[in-house]
């Protein structure tokens, strides 16, 4: 029995130990941000691997997401005879809510991964080591590039994911449906608002921060060996991903 | 230890040797106790007072420590870059000379995975000179390489200690062959320094560790 208690809180007193260490990297990778020289080179280099390297699986996700809206979107509405309204649903769904996530979690599945392993391999191989001995600050060098670089590029591939997918549901609604092609984009410009595009914009802004926080943190403190590494991977896909879902639910309630 | 002197820490694997070496400069802060070095206590510094004493240093890593993304040019180059404001042209100059000291003249655009063990710590050993510090520490410079290249690597220390005049520590098993490249030993045992002294000393110590290190005794493993 005392095992059992022991044991628990052991294990609640680790976990808000990760917690107040997650969240000072954090405030530290926010801070160093603030504080010059910054790593310009790095920063392109980390927009061009977590962003531009993502846009076609974005566009790919984007279309065929889009597809699946003007199917699904036409199948509903035309039970109440709003086909019509099939653009603002199609766009709707997208810029408020499914480009920021899908995005978002297609972002982590592809470049987070690639993140923490390529942080947890410089940590076992004490190259993190090498640039603190070097007296060079590890977060300037590795972590404010991505975090910047997801703050950026998270928004943009969000953007792109939601036009792709309007147009993936034009393809399907107008074309191969029949909806009209001036209703579909007429009646988008009638219930878009500025701000549903504003509320998808600070989404997949919060999603970026989540995704490059979580992922740097596990590969800065991955474990030894390969198997820590992949661990720390593993985590750090599972930990964002599910975050981000957590996340998006808190905003929207929010936002709604 | 004497200002330009090089140190040979030994003893058994497993026994906080490299610890040692990481709290020295830094990297690891320990529950108690200090490390002083020119007067400063490395393990109560922060930011740019931490920068400083850290700029004092160069640091061999056991598996070298490479940057994978970079050149062998670039690897050697970071530190200049990062931490002078010296021209592309003086950078350039400074590596390459570097490289020729260490013998990898022409693998300046190599990457550290097409290098073997022996020209990764080349490598290494020459990006933690570059900026000309005053305490050299190298964790474990041979292992894992041939009793040639192990050699050549305590030669080049050797010569570039005469030349460059650093005080070092380096983390070995390689005993008795250290002791022709340094001018102090001492072994550790768990956690406490059991003998120290010149090599001459160091060899002709009664402990019967020292001696078991030494003449290479075998030791009972315990049956579980």
């Amino acid at each position: 029995m005392t095992n059992w208690i022991r044991n628990l809180g052991a294990f609640s007193l680790n976990q808000i130990m990760n917690l107040g260490a997650a969240g000072l990297f954090l405030f530290k990778g926010f801070l160093w941000a603030f504080i010059p020289p910054f790593k310009f080179q790095r920063f392109l280099n980390q927009i061009k691997f977590i962003g531009v390297n993502s846009l076609v699986i974005i566009v790919l996700t984007g279309i065929f997401t889009g597809m699946v809206l003007g199917i699904q979107g036409y199948y509903s509405l035309n039970k109440f005879g709003a086909e019509a309204l099939l653009g603002p649903a199609v766009a709707l769904s997208l810029i408020r809510e499914l480009g920021p996530v899908i995005s978002a979690l297609m972002v982590t599945g592809r470049a987070g991964s690639a993140l923490t392993a390529e942080i947890g391999i410089m940590r076992i191989s004490e190259q993190i080591d090498a640039l603190e001995v070097m007296a060079l600050n590890p977060f300037r060098y590795l972590i404010v590039p991505n975090f910047l670089a997801g703050i950026i590029s998270f928004p943009l591939l969000a953007a792109i994911f939601d036009v792709v997918g309007i147009y993936g549901g034009y393809l399907v609604g107008v074309k191969l449906l029949g909806v009209s092609e001036g209703g579909y984009f007429g009646e988008m410009r009638t219930y878009v608002d500025f701000q549903d595009i504003l509320d998808g914009f600070y989404k997949s802004l919060s999603f970026g921060i989540i995704m490059t926080w979580i992922c740097c943190y596990k590969g800065y403190n991955a474990g030894y060996g390969a198997e820590g590494v992949s661990k720390a991977t593993t985590q750090a896909v599972v930990t964002s991903s599910v975050l981000i879902l957590v996340w998006d639910y808190f905003l929207t309630s929010v936002m709604f | 230890m004497e200002k330009g002197e090089i140190l040979a820490l030994i003893g058994k694997s497993g026994y906080g040797k490299s610890v040692l070496l990481k709290h020295i400069v830094g990297l690891l802060k320990g529950d108690q106790g200090k490390v002083i070095i020119d007067g400063q206590d490395i393990t109560q510094s922060k930011g740019s007072a931490q920068e400083r004493l850290r700029r004092k240093f160069g640091f061999l890593f056991q598996g070298g420590a490479l940057f994978d993304s970079l050149t062998v040019f670039d690897n050697v180059a970071f530190p200049l870059r990062e931490k002078t404001k010296m021209k592309e042209k003086e950078i350039r100059e400074k590596v390459f000379f570097q490289l020729e000291q260490v013998g990898l003249k022409g693998s300046e655009s190599k990457y550290p995975a097409e290098l073997s063990g022996g020209m990764k710590k080349r490598v290494a050993f020459a990006r933690s000179l570059i900026l000309d510090p005053e305490i050299m520490l190298f964790d474990e410079p041979t292992t894992g390489l041939d009793p040639i290249i192990a050699n050549t690597i305590h030669k080049l220390i050797k010569d570039i200690h005469e030349r460059l005049k650093f005080t070092g520590i380096i983390v070995t098993h390689e005993v008795p062959k250290i002791f022709s490249i340094v001018q102090k030993v001492a072994m550790l045992d768990e956690g406490v320094i059991i003998a120290q002294g010149t090599p001459e000393e160091f060899k002709s110590s009664s402990h019967p560790l020292v001696q078991q290190f030494i003449s290479g005794g075998i030791e009972t493993i315990p049956e579980s």
